[in-house]
């Protein structure tokens, strides 16, 4: 079977339909949090702690509350008494700090809330809060961590800075492996700490009603369910009594996704002072203070034959999770699903672990626009594959057509406890050497090299996994990770279609009312897409991790064909035949054997309210879609460079990005998806670090320092796709957003790499900067 | 303070506080809140307005005093007629925005200048969107969006005495 044919006209699926959310937006009319204005609405802004590991000794409001304007200064004092002093953390092994409790972890940590009636004011009162510090000793390393000499926890059981050990695979048989293997590499590889950074900071808007009891939180929030539970959960107010609505996002990456101080504080402010509370926080509380991504310390193996075949792959990592684990992982999965690792090669053996160390930097380790910790896999086995091939001194396309998973091996079970369900890797490559002219760019590179340039090309054939997940495995605070539909047919044949998941930018509002219109034959155009007010949608788990499509997506096309198979009855009741002769053909029902005998789904939506005949009137249906297995989205990606020697600057000269994500439902979406997410990734190779000095400074607090690329530096991006569908998602679906950003670290660090292989340099840590990047080479003496 | 501001061919006159911020004096005062404030160092543009119908300006780097007898555009004031700006037509049409937080800005910084360049290159829109940041699109498509309101405008100019 050829998976690449073009697909049969379809009704609305796999068309470029303009986007239903552009006319507010383009039109200043989003309703962004801070947009949201309510009566006798006070601000709250945050006491920041200038240490990074300091003892609290004395906080002094007096000053701050004789500010103009100030009417409560809050400290984990106060929170203390309504239980609030320390939150669950997402998988629930450990707890964070809302506010500091006696000292301080991290630079920039919470320590007090100041609410006022103006956001000046607060500010003015933040200024105000005298707090006393004895500084500590902070420890930045995670290798030093290890070694417990500075306990950044006081308040565990366990007087380590070790959080847990993590394995999968077999170690005795892989280690094996590897010492009997005739060629190994072994390098350490760091993808550094970054920061999601959506353009729109976080912030939250309480409002509770004293006269019904009933809170409503405006909450930037990627998982407005999941977050509405966990407020009950930690509040005690039941669930009913809490409305939380997740307005316009201005962009999320998984930033928004943890619960924040701000959250919680401007909650408690509100239910204490009755009044609504709004909390926006600054750029520079964004980057210091909320869920960090990456910071993983992989010590990569692969052992192969002389021939290239590889024959065990070893990772051990040093993770590096900051003052509390909260990493928004699944449950089970504390590393998330790192075990990916293996990437798109049949490895007869695998064996991964993971230490995770706290240390005093802000926590995080969120899924930023990945699913979780798939990017830092990733990251590991194509950067490991290219190692292998220079060792082995094959050409690093070669050594993957050799080692890649064969179409006929799927559905393929990993060693590591995957069961990937489709893929064609061979074919999708392919695809990509012959679009770029890989032959000719290597023959151009090596009349290069004889004149001394330095020209690289770079190549990443990534394999995610996404979708989380079947309920067997996974949870989040117990809470199974499913997803929802809800759709609703008016009788004129318009609707409204709701879900548990929520857009940040991704355009549901467009592809989610093209899902449903192709399996009813309805116009898209007249389907709204209602997400992220927990009063109306369906419960669900929320966006991040590339679960919307693979989950919600498939929520939706199953809830659609509920829709359908009540709206057959009454098609049947309209044409006078038994359901069993009417059929679901060309987008509307008819009589079998008499094919101008017909109805459309428009037709019977009137009907289902004037003329149900014998079945229950109204046309409308839920679906709670539990996925039988992950999607695993993949691609090819060619990066070609030129390395400046002289400055050490890198010039990418062309990108080609083949994706393949299975079934596509709007292919002007999903280019857009993949333009975005090789501009982070190029900015993640290139540019972004999260740093701090050795007394846990924060150095990059600002976009002054933590650098987003511009129109100017950002490289021209050229797009294609294969199209191997998922088997098991009822759409054939398998998510796109984040392969960009997974898959394209890789591809330009192995770009760099081979540019500079003449010199002998074998690895740079990202970013590669032209200051390192130059370094690198003059230490060579070349 | 009093500030005497015409945004969007409204008349304003308010009293307000010396230190507020020309972005925060559109969107609390005026409740224009298609203005957006993405950072705290004007870097991110989000806030850009065109000033006196030439100049596009991060709209967090002025006091709201310093607009004092000033014209705003803000992109509520686009539209004309009923009509898009050619700008937010392209924006749609190139599918030059994503989540739509850096997007009244980056339109804003277009309408301005390809007032000054109206046949621009695409280094040269590069260019002048680099003050805008973007975490969506990878500006590609924002490129292209430029590209086709440029020609919209120019076909627009021709056609002009034709029409006259």
């Amino acid at each position: 079977m050829s998976t690449t044919e073009a697909p049969a006209e379809r009704h609305a699926l796999g068309k470029s339909m303009q986007r239903k959310e552009d006319s507010r937006l383009i039109a200043g009319k989003g309703r962004f949090l801070d947009d949201h204005v309510l009566p006798n609405m006070l601000f709250l802004a945050i006491v920041h702690s200038p240490y990074a590991h300091a003892r609290i000794k004395k906080i002094d409001k007096t000053a701050a509350l004789a500010v103009p304007g100030v009417k409560a200064v809050i400290t984990a004092d106060d929170l203390a008494g309504a239980g609030l002093a320390w939150i669950p953390t997402f998988h629930g092994y450990d707890k964070q700090m809302v506010l500091a409790v006696g000292k301080v972890l991290y630079q920039y940590q919470e320590v007090a809330g100041v609410v006022a009636t103006s956001r000046e004011a607060a500010f003015d009162g933040v200024e105000a809060v005298e707090v006393e510090y004895e500084p500590l000793d902070p420890v930045v390393d995670p290798y030093e961590s290890k070694k417990d000499t500075i306990l950044v926890r006081e308040d565990r059981e366990n007087k380590t800075n070790h959080i847990y050990h993590w394995e999968v695979g077999d170690r005795a048989k892989t280690d094996s492996a590897l010492a009997g293997s005739e060629v190994a590499i072994k390098e350490r590889l760091w993808f550094q700490r970054c920061h999601p950074a959506p353009l729109e900071p976080c912030g939250s808007i309480a409002d509770m009603n004293p006269a019904t009891g009933r809170l409503t939180l405006y909450i930037t929030s990627q998982a407005p369910h999941a977050h509405r539970t966990v407020v009950s959960l930690v509040t005690g107010i039941p669930e009913d009594k809490i409305h939380l609505i997740s307005p316009d996002i201005g962009g999320g990456f998984g930033n928004k996704v943890p619960v924040y101080a701000g959250y919680v504080v401007s909650a408690v402010a509100s239910i204490v002072l009755g009044a609504p509370v709004k909390w926006v926080e600054t750029r520079t509380e964004n980057l210091t203070t909320t869920g960090f991504a990456r910071d993983y310390h992989m010590d990569v193996e692969i052992g192969a034959t002389k021939a290239g075949r590889v024959t065990a792959l070893k990772v051990t990592t040093t993770a590096d999770h900051g003052a509390f684990d909260a990493a928004a992982d699944p449950t089970k999965y504390p590393a998330g699903l790192f075990g990916i690792c293996t990437g798109s090669y049949d490895f007869p053996i695998a064996f991964t672990e993971l230490d995770a160390y706290f240390t005093n930097k802000a926590p995080g380790g969120v899924a930023y626009r990945c699913s979780f910790r798939v990017t830092e896999a990733s990251f590991a086995i194509e950067r490991g594959m290219d190692l292998l091939a220079s060792k082995l001194g094959m050409d690093p396309a070669d050594l993957r057509l050799l080692n890649f998973i064969k179409k006929e091996q799927f559905p393929y079970p990993s060693p590591l406890g995957f069961v990937y369900d489709s893929g064609s890797y061979h074919e999708t490559l392919n695809k990509a050497l012959d679009k770029i002219g890989y032959r000719e760019l290597r023959r151009e590179q090596a009349e290069k090299r004889a004149r001394g340039e330095l020209m690289g090309i770079g190549i990443s054939t990534f394999t995610e996994v996404v979708g989380a997940g079947p309920s067997k495995h996974f949870d989040i605070m117990g809470i199974k990770m499913f997803d929802s539909a809800e759709i609703r047919i008016h009788p004129t044949g318009s609707g409204i279609v709701r879900a548990g998941t929520k857009s940040q930018g991704q355009g549901h509002e467009t592809t989610w009312a093209q899902i449903v219109a192709e399996e009813l034959g309805l116009d898209p155009s007249n389907l709204m897409v209602e997400e992220g007010d927990t009063d109306t949608a369906p419960y669900g788990l929320g966006t991040y991790a590339s679960r919307s499509t693979p989950v919600a997506g498939a929520a939706l096309a199953m809830a659609a064909r509920r829709v359908r198979d009540k709206a057959k009855k009454i098609a049947a009741h309209v044409l006078e035949v038994a359901e069993d002769d009417v059929e679901w053909k060309d987008y509307k029902f008819a009589v079998k054997g008499v094919p101008d005998k017909t109805v459309t789904m428009k037709e019977i939506a009137f009907a289902a309210y004037t003329n149900p005949g014998p079945n229950e009137p109204g046309l409308e249906a839920t679906y709670y879609y539990d996925p039988p297995n992950l999607t695993f989205p993949y691609g090819a990606y060619i990066a070609v460079v030129d390395v400046d020697r002289a400055t050490g600057e890198t010039k990418v000269r062309r990108f080609l990005a083949i994706d393949d994500c299975g079934t596509v439902i709007n292919p002007m979406i999903v280019e857009g998806q993949i333009h975005g997410g090789l501009t982070e990734g190029f900015a993640i190779a290139f540019m972004q670090e999260i740093s701090f000095d050795q007394n846990g400074n924060h150095l990059q607090p600002n976009f002054t320092e933590y650098l987003i690329p511009t129109s100017l530096e950002t490289p021209h991006w050229e797009t294609d796709s294969t199209c191997t569908p998922s088997p098991h998602h009822p759409i054939g679906a398998k998510g796109v957003g984040e392969s960009p950003n997974v898959g394209s670290p890789a591809a330009f660090v192995n770009a760099v790499m081979d540019a500079l292989s003449p010199l002998g340099i074998t690895n740079i840590d990202m970013p590669l900067t032209r200051d390192k990047v130059w370094r690198a080479i003059a230490a060579t003496g070349k | 303070m009093k500030v005497s501001v015409n945004v969007n061919g409204t008349a304003y006159e308010r009293d307000v506080e010396p230190r507020k911020l020309l972005a925060y004096f559109l969107r609390d005062d005026l409740g224009l809140t298609g203005t957006h404030v993405g950072c705290d160092s004007s870097s991110c543009g989000c806030c850009v307005v065109m000033l006196d119908g030439e100049h596009a300006v991060k709209s967090c780097t002025m006091f709201a005093v310093q607009a004092d007898g000033r014209e705003v555009t803000t992109v509520e004031g686009l539209v004309q007629g009923g009509k898009l700006h050619p700008i937010q037509q392209a924006f749609t049409d190139c599918h030059g925005l994503q989540c739509g937080f850096c997007t009244p800005g980056m339109m804003l910084t277009s309408v301005a200048f390809l007032k000054q360049n109206p046949q621009p290159s695409e280094s040269q829109i590069r260019e002048a969107l680099a003050g805008n940041l973007c975490r969506c699109t990878g500006y590609q498509n924002i490129v292209k969006a430029v590209q086709q309101a440029a020609a919209e405008l120019s076909a627009d100019k021709t056609a002009e005495p034709v029409a006259s």
